[in-house]
């Protein structure tokens, strides 16, 4: 609260020093603009910004990290009794002397005795810590915030460069922006990195890889059979990769036959009608997908088998009938076939742009040789744009191997090695979610083993990526 | 013999050609229908999955409500202890009292009273006689909803002809069910409680408020971060950066980042945001911390691009009378850029409207029965809460979930929709 004050402070600060230097700038040249190398506006955001910035950035610093700098201040010294305590309870002290200061939640310890006594002194330090950080965080402010005006307000002088100033404080704005995507990429990368790391301490990357048995169950007891779980990753690989595939023997032909239809036959009027419908089905939520594929086309799928196996039940293919007439929803055929629906709109839109990048000279050229529209698109067209199409194909594959939702709700949970899309198989993404949802406890293998996956999911796609935009933006050089 | 011979090759040739050009014909038709069939069956998806999803969910938007008048037994409700009373059995009696029916000694008859009206009705009562204790002894009328296993047997749903033993109801709870509603109790009209309220562990009184609260609540944080960043991101690499590898290596990262999946972002989130820098777990502010970072790199291309199709005479002439560059970029390349970079930021966001799987990383799966607190508190978005209606087991949480994905598509074609007519509106050909 006291921050937000203070910020705020700092902005009506900061502002009335903008109103001072623009003053000041007019002042000098008696209005007359023209003998001003910078316009006054631009002096006034320039004073404006030494008087508020640096204050401001040392305000938000004291917010953000106090708590922190608080806690290490606290640790400087130890009291012995404190000294004498394991490992653990000495956090626990610590989070208790800050709890005890500021009001917080305390832990269940009993204190008695001299660690009593350096609780209450502890917390009378913490106390007196914080103060000192939040008073001195705004006298730090206000000292910057007077010496930032002192040190800008007398430079104004009519050739002074302003401008060029504050277009220098923009660029660093810039930069400091368009160094946010790398920074995300940094963090996703360190991040899983760092956790696989520690997963990988427990459970060697070659059985996580190779090993064809998941089950990441880890005893309560130490003296439990299945103390370690086993974390072979083989079943959910085969599992992503036989939904993957059936999404695309789904996705590929009809976004395919779409995205040409569309380019090279329909009338605008149809394409200004068909396109925005696909964005529909392309805009609609995974959530939504996965809602559908379980309710209606996992039991519609299941009591079409079903059937068709009671039929074939004494026939000559009986033990399929038998099969079949026990196949349950969960089955890698509904959440395959739902993400297939999910991808069309993407490998359609992908492909559709790719042709209409295919010079309109290369099929002028064939159908004035005498050649069908379907022999200049199957003979000119789909050559000129394969590498670009195949790029769509490699994407759709990358969105297929992350999708998430439609397989946590349809897909089961079992890990099982098959390729029967009748049968029910887990993938990666499923397991990620179901590891780290529920209860957890943050270094355990059977968590830390989501970041693993992670790490492999992000591996993957990131080749997958890297090789389709480099074909796709080679390819688009070549027209251009 | 070759003057003989050539009308009949000329005949054979003719005849060749003419199936030929058949063949060929005949197989462009073929390739033809196939992409109609194609666009056919996308299209027709679309229908089912609307379609269907309206089927299943429109019901929810109809409840039945009962009208009851309860006298307020002092007998049973303690003047100095009114949270104690039972005010669920209370209404239960008079409710068998209406039909003539008497409770038994195990409480057993107005247990399955209890079973098809909602226990709001005791919260209401509860809530009445708390504020004004001169009720007690007197009668007031209460309206509340029947519970969602009775409104399923009033919408048809469940039916009598089911054995029995498989149903929620049986036959006694039916016919007091149809008596009520022959008696003219029970009153048929648009649930507004599904929009007014949040979730609940009864599926007749959840409702959806909570969550379109704490969706807006999520997509505030995310547009406040990743437009103004990405747009500022994508002028500096489009105006201002020098070509070089390190612009270059910005750039394909940014590609990549775009198609990276989306539970990717919700590891980063639960390991930096949550682990290391401490952000309440489940709340507005990581939610739309991780939408954030996911958002920024489409952000980045759709005002790419659209900076792109400025053309650079506008640059030249505000160059040539003397402006700056960043003058040049904020004063008329930027204005002239904005309906292009405001449709992508706009479809960025639908975007993250309808993302569940990261959210679901930082531990936004667990029940919230209000509108959340803050931006700090615990909060559930709409999609998240469709995945936890979809994993309830009561069959009327089922319809809940479509009609939940029913208000999901209308925001979701709202924005679509603004970002259609901002382009409309202010597009532009140079």
């Amino acid at each position: 609260m006291l921050t937000w004050i203070a910020l705020l402070a700092l902005f009506l600060f900061s502002g009335a020093t903008y109103a001072f230097g623009r003053r000041k700038a007019q002042a000098l040249v008696r209005g007359q603009k023209g003998a001003l190398h910078s316009l006054p506006g631009y002096h006034g955001s320039y004073v404006a910004l030494w008087a508020g910035l640096p204050a401001a950035l040392v305000v938000l610093a004291a917010a953000m990290f106090g708590g922190r700098m608080e806690a290490a201040l606290l640790r400087a010294d130890i009291p012995p009794a404190v000294a004498a305590l394991q490992g653990q309870m000495q956090d626990v002290f610590f989070d208790d002397a800050r709890a005890l200061a500021h009001g917080g939640q305390a832990s269940e310890t009993a204190y008695d005795g001299d660690l009593r006594v350096a609780l209450e002194a502890k917390a009378q330090q913490a106390k007196r810590l914080e103060q000192l950080i939040r008073y001195g965080a705004l006298a730090a402010g206000a000292v910057l915030g007077l010496a930032g005006l002192a040190l800008a307000y007398p430079r104004i002088s009519p050739s002074f460069r302003a401008r060029n100033r504050v277009e220098g404080w923009i660029a660093v704005l810039f930069i400091a922006c368009a160094v946010t995507a790398i920074l995300t990429t940094v963090g996703i990368v360190a991040s899983l990195v760092w956790e696989s790391w520690r997963f990988f301490q427990s459970v060697s990357p070659i059985d996580f890889l190779l090993g064809t048995d998941w089950d990441p169950q880890i005893a309560m007891r130490s003296d439990q059979y299945a103390t370690k779980g086993a974390f072979g990753a083989v079943p959910l690989f085969v599992g992503t990769f036989l939904i993957m595939l059936i999404a695309m023997i789904v996705a590929a032909p009809i976004g395919l036959f779409s995205a040409i239809y569309l380019s090279e036959y329909a009338r605008p009027l149809t394409r200004g009608v068909v396109k925005p419908l696909l964005e529909i089905l392309a805009g609609v939520p995974t959530v939504v997908y996965g809602f559908f594929a379980a309710l209606t086309v996992g039991p519609i799928f299941r009591e079409g088998f079903n059937s068709l196996g009671r039929l074939m039940i004494g026939g000559p293919l009986d033990g399929l009938g038998v099969y079949l007439s026990q196949v349950q929803n969960q089955m890698a055929l509904v959440a395959g076939a739902v993400m297939g629906i999910m991808l069309i709109p993407f490998v359609s839109s992908l492909s559709d742009d790719i042709m209409n990048a295919v010079p309109q000279s290369l099929r002028d050229g064939s159908l004035a040789m005498g050649a069908t529209r379907s022999e200049t698109v199957k003979k000119v067209v789909l050559p000129a744009a394969l590498p670009g199409i195949m790029a769509a194909m490699l994407l759709a594959v990358s969105r297929a191997i992350g999708e998430t939702m439609i397989v946590t709700m349809a897909a089961g949970l079992q890990a099982k090695t098959t390729l029967n899309p009748l049968d029910t198989v887990t993938t990666v993404t499923v397991q990620i979610v179901t590891l780290l949802t529920g209860d957890q406890e943050f270094d355990s293998p059977k968590t830390l083993s989501a970041f693993g996956l992670g790490l492999t999911l992000f591996v993957v796609t990131f080749i997958l990526n890297v090789i389709a935009l480099r074909i796709v933006q080679k390819y688009r050089e070549q027209y251009d | 013999m070759t003057d003989a011979a050539l009308p009949t090759d000329k005949a054979a040739f003719r005849q060749g050609l003419e199936t030929r050009l058949k063949k060929r014909y005949a197989q462009e038709r073929r390739f033809r229908l196939y992409g109609q069939l194609a666009i056919t069956l996308a299209l027709g998806f679309l229908v089912l999955l609307v379609g269907r999803i309206a089927l299943q969910g429109y019901s929810t938007f109809i409840d039945y409500q009962i009208t009851q008048s309860i006298y307020v037994d002092p007998a049973k409700v303690d003047r100095s202890d009114i949270g104690g009373a039972n005010f669920d059995l209370l209404v239960a009696d008079q409710m068998l009292a209406r039909l003539g029916e008497k409770d038994d000694e195990f409480g057993e008859t107005s247990g399955k009273m209890m079973d098809i009206i909602s226990n709001d009705f005791g919260f209401q009562l509860l809530k009445m006689v708390k504020a004004d204790p001169t009720l007690i002894g007197k009668t007031v009328k209460v309206t509340g909803p029947v519970k969602a296993d009775a409104a399923l047997y009033y919408k048809g749903e469940l039916k009598r002809s089911t054995p029995e033993e498989e149903r929620k109801l049986d036959n006694r709870q039916l016919t007091w069910l149809d008596r009520m509603q022959a008696s003219g109790a029970v009153s048929k009209g648009f649930n507004f409680g599904f929009l007014t309220k949040s979730d609940s562990t009864e599926p007749e009184q959840a409702g959806v408020l909570g969550a379109v609260v704490g969706s807006a609540m999520m997509l505030l944080v995310t547009a406040v971060l990743a437009v103004p960043i990405g747009v500022l991101a994508a002028t500096y690499l489009e105006e201002f950066a020098p070509k070089n590898r390190w612009t270059d290596l910005i750039e394909v990262n940014i590609n990549n980042l775009a198609a990276v999946p989306s539970i990717v972002y919700g590891l980063l989130g639960l390991a930096v945001f949550i682990n290391w820098l401490h952000v309440p777990r489940s709340s507005p502010l990581v939610g739309g911390l991780v939408l954030a970072l996911m958002a920024l790199p489409t952000v980045i291309i759709a005002t790419r691009s659209a900076l792109k199709a400025v053309p650079p005479s506008i640059r030249e002439a505000a160059l040539g009378v003397g402006a700056s560059r960043t003058q040049t970029v904020f004063h008329h390349v930027l204005p002239l850029a904005m309906p292009g970079v405001m449709t992508g930021a706009i479809l960025s966001l639908a975007h993250a409207l309808g993302e569940t799987a990261p959210l679901l990383m930082i531990g936004m799966i667990s029940f919230v029965p209000g509108v959340p607190e803050g931006f700090t508190g615990a909060a559930t978005t709409l999609p998240v809460q469709v995945f936890i209606w979809e994993n309830a087991s009561e069959r009327a949480f089922h319809e809940r979930t479509a009609a939940a994905i029913l208000v999901l598509l209308a925001f979701m074609i709202v924005m679509n929709l603004a970002a259609i007519l901002l382009r409309r509106r202010f597009e532009r050909r140079w």
